[in-house]
C-alpha cells in the first residue's frame, strides 16, 4: 500500500482510494451476504420454528413468528396415540435414529478404510489401464440410482440380504465407495513424492510410507470425503426405503411413513422428527469445519 | 568402506536416454558434484544411485556392495532432496529421528544422537516445531540433520542450496561442506550452480544430454577443460571461444586466423603438430586478457561497445569482427564506449580444440 500513496511532491494532489484488508468486506456487502444467507437458512429456520407450534399454530394462515413454543411434538417423536382417544404408543423412533446413526457411520466408516487404501494404491501403484478402473468405478454414480433399483433389489433377495444391517450397510459402502475413492486419490496425488522417496530412504517400508508419512497429511480430506460421505448417506431414502426392513429402517423412511393418519399430516410432528434429524449432521460439520474447509480447498492453497 | 561406483550405468525413459553409459567413482571421503545444464541426467544419476530409479543397463555398487536389486530402503544412503522433503506431520526432532527407526535404539541413545544432529546444524532451539514453522534455512539443515544422525553408507544430496537465497547459500556451503569432513563418507551432491560445485567438491563430473564430459578436481576443470563444452560451461563470465584457422607455425608461436584477424601466440606443442590449415577453436577467459599499449601482431583490437561495472573489475565487451569478446579488466582502468583497445591473452591460459571440440593438449 506504501506506492498507492507516494505520490511525486510535484504533482496535484489526488483521492488514493486505500484498500481494505483482507477480511474487511464493509457494512453493504455483508448485509447482501446476510440477505442471501437467510434465503438459504429459511426453510430451516420454517421447520425449527414449527417443531415448536402446536397443531393450530402450524397449520395457521397467516404464518405465524410469535407463538407459544411447545415441546409436545418431541415427545410425540417418540411416543403418540395413533387415533383420537387413544393411548399413547411406542413409535420405534430411538430404533430408527440409532439405525441412521449406525448404518450411516459405519457405511462411511469401511468406505473410507477401503477408499482410502484403494485410493493409495490407484495414486502410487497405478495398474496397467489405471484411468479405465477409476472410470468403471464412477459409472455406477453416473446414474439415477432409480435406473440401478431392480437389479439391486434382486441381488438382495437371492442373497437373502434385503432387511439386515449388513445388507444395507454394504449397499451405502458400495455406494460411497467411489466418491471416497475420486476424493482421496486427488489428496494423494496432491502430497509431494520427494517426502515419501525421503521416508523409504530412510528404511521405511510401503506400509510405514503409508501411515506415518502419507496418511497424517491427508486427515483434512479424510475428514471433508466423510463429511459429505454423512451428509448423502444419511439423506438417502429410495434404497433404505426399498431395502430396510422393520427392524433396520432408518429415519427418512420412518419420517415419510408418519404423513398420513386419520387427522391428516401433523406438520409440527414431521418437523420436530426433521429438526432432531438435523442435529447430528450439524454436530459433525461443525467439528470437522476446519478440516473441512482445509479439505476442500486443499489444491488451491499448496506451496 | 563408503565408497560408491557405478559401471556403465544407462537410463533409457521410451526412447530417450536420459543417462548414457556412465562410469564414475567416489572414494571414501571424498565429494563429487554431478554439475551440468536441467535435463542433463544429474538428478536421474542420484536417483539410480539411491534406488528411487532402476537402471536400464549397468551396475551400481555403494560400499563394495551390488546394489542393483535392492530397494531403496535396504541400500543405507542417506540423501538430501531439493525440496527438503521434510515429514510435515512431525516435528523437526521427530524428522531427525525418522530414519533411527530400524535401527532398534534405546530410546536414550537415540534422543543423543538426535541432539548431538541438532547440536551440529544449530536446531536445538526449535526441535518441537514443524516443518512448516520454521524457515527455508532451518528446513534445509534439519533435511541434513536427518542424513547425519545415522551412520549411512553414503550420502547424495539433490540441489541442496537452491532454494535458499544468496547470502544463506554461502554460509550452508560451508557448513555443508564442515559436516561432511569429518564424516569420511562418500558423497555425491547434484548441481546446477557452477559456483557450488567448485566450492564444495573434491571432484566435478559435468554431465551433458547423459554423458558425463570430464570428470576432475575444480582446478583442473576451470584451468583444462578436456572439450568446448566443459570450457564454455565452467567460469563466469563465460571463456571466450573463437573458431580460428591454424594459419602456421613457427616455433613455440601459431598464427590463428579469424575473420579479418590474425593473433599470434605461444601455444602447447600438441597444437604446433596439427597440420596447416586445420580448423580450431581457442579459448581465453576474460580474466586472462590484459589491455595493451599498442597493436601488434600478438593482439587483438576491437572496440569496446558495452562496459558492465562488477563492484572490484570492470566487465567490457569489445566487438572484434562479427565477434563480442568478453574481457574483465581491474576496476581502475577506465575506458568508454567506441574507444578502441588492443587486447594481449596470457598465453599460458590458452585453451585449444579441435575440430571435434577436444582439447589439444600435450
Amino acid at each position: 500500500m506504501a506506492d498507492t500513496t507516494a505520490t511525486p511532491a510535484h504533482s496535484a494532489p489526488r483521492r488514493v482510494r486505500i484498500s481494505r484488508g483482507v477480511g474487511e468486506a464493509g457494512w453493504g456487502r455483508t448485509l447482501a451476504a446476510t440477505i442471501i444467507s437467510l434465503i438459504y437458512f429459511f426453510p430451516v429456520l420454517w421447520i425449527i420454528l414449527t417443531a415448536f407450534k402446536s397443531y393450530g399454530d402450524a397449520l395457521a394462515v397467516p404464518p405465524k413468528f410469535i407463538f407459544t413454543p411447545t415441546l409436545d411434538n418431541f415427545v410425540s417423536v417418540f411416543s403418540r396415540a395413533y387415533s383420537a382417544g387413544g393411548s399413547a404408543v411406542d413409535t420405534n423412533f430411538d430404533l430408527f435414529f440409532f439405525n441412521s446413526i449406525f448404518i450411516a457411520g459405519t457405511s462411511v466408516f469401511l468406505a473410507l478404510v477401503i477408499g482410502t487404501l484403494a485410493a493409495f494404491g490407484f495414486s502410487r501403484y497405478p495398474l496397467k489401464g489405471n484411468e479405465t478402473y477409476l472410470f468403471i468405478i464412477l459409472s455406477t454414480r453416473m446414474l439415477p440410482a432409480i435406473v440401478v433399483i431392480i437389479p439391486i433389489i434382486v441381488m438382495f433377495r437371492v442373497t437373502g440380504l434385503a432387511g439386515t444391517y449388513i445388507g444395507i450397510i454394504l449397499l451405502y459402502t458400495a455406494f460411497n465407495l467411489p466418491f471416497t475413492v475420486w476424493m482421496m486419490k486427488s489428496f494423494f496425488d496432491e502430497l509431494s513424492p520427494d517426502v515419501e522417496d525421503a521416508a523409504r530412504l530412510d528404511g521405511s517400508s510401503d506400509i510405514r510410507v503409508f501411515f506415518k508419512i502419507c496418511l497424517p497429511q491427508v486427515l483434512a480430506g479424510i475428514a471433508a470425503t466423510a463429511v459429505f460421505g454423512l451428509i448423502l448417506t444419511w439423506n438417502e431414502y429410495l434404497f433404505a426405503l426399498l431395502l430396510s426392513g422393520v427392524e433396520t429402517r432408518t429415519v427418512p423412511v420412518a419420517m415419510a411413513q408418519t404423513i398420513g393418519g386419520d387427522i391428516g399430516v401433523r406438520w409440527g410432528l414431521l418437523a420436530a422428527i426433521e429438526t432432531l434429524f438435523l442435529i447430528p449432521v450439524i454436530l459433525v460439520t461443525f467439528f470437522l469445519q476446519n478440516h473441512l474447509l482445509r479439505g476442500v480447498t486443499f489444491g488451491t492453497i499448496k506451496r | 568402506m563408503s565408497t560408491i561406483e557405478l559401471k556403465g550405468i544407462t537410463k533409457l525413459f521410451g526412447a530417450l536416454a536420459a543417462v548414457r553409459d556412465v562410469d564414475l567413482t567416489v572414494a571414501a571421503g571424498e565429494t563429487v558434484c554431478l554439475l551440468g545444464p536441467s535435463g542433463c541426467g544429474k538428478t536421474t544419476t542420484l536417483r539410480i544411485v539411491a534406488g528411487l530409479e532402476q537402471a536400464t543397463a549397468g551396475d551400481v555398487y555403494v560400499a563394495g556392495k551390488r546394489m542393483n536389486d535392492l530397494a531403496p530402503a535396504a541400500r543405507d544412503i542417506a540423501m538430501v532432496f531439493q525440496f527438503y522433503a521434510l515429514y510435515p506431520s512431525l516435528t523437526v526432532a521427530e524428522n531427525i529421528a525418522f530414519p533411527l527407526h530400524y535401527e532398534r535404539l534405546s530410546a536414550a541413545e537415540r534422543e543423543r544422537r538426535v541432539a548431538a544432529a541438532a547440536e551440529t546444524l544449530e536446531l536445538s532451539g526449535i526441535l518441537d516445531r514443524l516443518p512448516g514453522q520454521v524457515s527455508e534455512g532451518e528446513k534445509q539443515r534439519v533435511a541434513v540433520a536427518r542424513a547425519i544422525v545415522r551412520d549411512p553408507n553414503c550420502f547424495l544430496f539433490d540441489e541442496p542450496l537452491s532454494r535458499l537465497d544468496v547470502e544463506l547459500r554461502q554460509t550452508m556451503r560451508g557448513q555443508i561442506k564442515q559436516v561432511l569432513t569429518g564424516l569420511s563418507k562418500a558423497c555425491v551432491i547434484v548441481t546446477h550452480d557452477q559456483l557450488e560445485a567448485l566450492t564444495m567438491a573434491d571432484r566435478i563430473a559435468i554431465m551433458r544430454d547423459g554423458l558425463i564430459e570430464q570428470i576432475a578436481s575444480p582446478h583442473a576443470i576451470f584451468s583444462k577443460p578436456g572439450n568446448v563444452f566443459v570450457a564454455s560451461f565452467i567460469g563466469t563470465p563465460q571463456m571466450n571461444l573463437v573458431e580460428a584457422t591454424l594459419a602456421g607455425v613457427e616455433g613455440v608461436d601459431a598464427t590463428l586466423a579469424f575473420g579479418e584477424h590474425r593473433l599470434k601466440i605461444a601455444v602447447d606443442r600438441a597444437v604446433t603438430a596439427l597440420p596447416k590449415g586445420s580448423k580450431v577453436t581457442f579459448g581465453i577467459r576474460p580474466r586472462a586478457f590484459t589491455l595493451a599499449g599498442a597493436a601488434s601482431e600478438r593482439t587483438i583490437s576491437g572496440a569496446v561497445e558495452i562496459i558492465e561495472p562488477m563492484g572490484a573489475e570492470t566487465l567490457i565487451h569489445i566487438r572484434v569482427g562479427e565477434l563480442d569478446l568478453r574481457v574483465v579488466v581491474p576496476r581502475e582502468i577506465r575506458v568508454r564506449p567506441g574507444h578502441v583497445v588492443h587486447l594481449a591473452a596470457d598465453p599460458s591460459q590458452l585453451n585449444m580444440f579441435d575440430a571435434s571440440g577436444k582439447a589439444v593438449r600435450s
